[in-house]
C-alpha cells in the first residue's frame, strides 16, 4: 500500500523534503513507519523526539496505518 | 472562534464579538515576538504550522475548555511566516459571566497550544537560526 507522509520543521529540514509517498507492506503499524523512515534517513538520530500524527491527531504507535491515511512526523512543538 | 493566518489581527475585533448579555468579563491573552533569546538579538522569527492539524487541535483545546471551565466562548487567532520583534504571535481570548474561570480557561488554553498544537518556531539571529526546543509543561 502507499502512504503519504508529510514532514515538519527540523524533521523536514533533516529529510530534506516536505513529503514522500511510502510503499509499505499491510499491518505497517505508526512506530514500524517512523522506524521506517528513521532508517531511511540517519541524520534523525533522536527517535523519541520525532512525534507521529495520523489523520491530524497524534497517534498511538500500536496503530495500524492504512492506505488513505495521511502520516505527518515532526519534532515537538514550540507553537504559542 | 478559531483562526490560522499569516495576517495579523485586531484584538478589538475579536473582542468585540465576544460580548453577550451573559458575559461580565473577557480575559486576553497576546503573545508577541521578543527581541532576544537566550542573550542574543532575535532579527526575526520564522513560525511554521501543520495547518490542517493545527486548526483541529485547537478546535479540541476550545471545546475542553469551555466545557471544562463553563466559559461563555474561547476565540484562538495564531499566526505564522515570518515575524518581527514585537510583532503578535496568539490571541487568546475567553468571554465568561465571571472573572475567575475565565482567567483560568485563558491559562489553559495558551498552555495546552505549547503541548499539543502543530506549530514550530525557529529565531534567526545574526549568529544563525535554529528551532526553538519544545518549553514543556514540566
Amino acid at each position: 500500500m502507499r502512504i503519504r507522509v508529510r514532514y515538519f520543521a527540523s524533521v523536514k529540514e533533516w529529510i530534506g523534503a516536505k513529503e514522500e509517498t511510502l510503499e509499505l507492506p499491510e499491518g505497517t503499524t505508526v512506530e514500524g513507519l517512523r522506524r521506517r523512515v528513521l532508517a531511511a534517513h540517519r541524520r534523525l538520530e533522536n527517535l523519541d523526539q520525532v512525534l507521529v500524527a495520523v489523520n491530524g491527531s497524534f497517534a498511538d504507535l500500536r496503530r495500524v496505518v492504512v492506505e488513505g491515511d495521511e502520516v505527518a512526523l515532526f519534532p515537538p512543538v514550540s507553537g504559542g | 472562534m478559531i483562526r490560522v493566518t499569516r495576517n495579523d489581527f485586531s484584538v478589538d475585533d475579536v473582542i468585540t464579538r465576544m460580548r453577550s448579555r451573559s458575559v461580565g468579563g473577557i480575559v486576553s491573552f497576546i503573545g508577541v515576538v521578543r527581541g532576544e533569546s537566550k542573550g542574543k538579538a532575535v532579527e526575526h522569527i520564522e513560525i511554521e504550522v501543520y495547518e490542517e492539524m493545527a486548526v483541529k487541535q485547537l478546535e479540541v483545546i476550545r471545546r475542553e475548555a469551555i466545557e471544562r471551565f463553563r466559559v461563555e466562548e474561547v476565540a484562538i487567532v495564531h499566526r505564522y511566516g515570518s515575524l518581527k520583534a514585537s510583532e503578535n504571535i496568539l490571541l487568546v481570548a475567553v468571554a465568561s459571566a465571571h472573572r475567575a474561570e475565565a482567567f483560568d480557561a485563558c491559562r489553559y488554553v495558551v498552555d495546552e497550544i505549547k503541548r499539543r498544537v502543530p506549530i514550530w518556531k525557529k529565531e534567526v539571529t545574526p549568529e544563525g537560526e535554529w528551532w526553538v526546543e519544545s518549553e514543556g509543561l514540566e
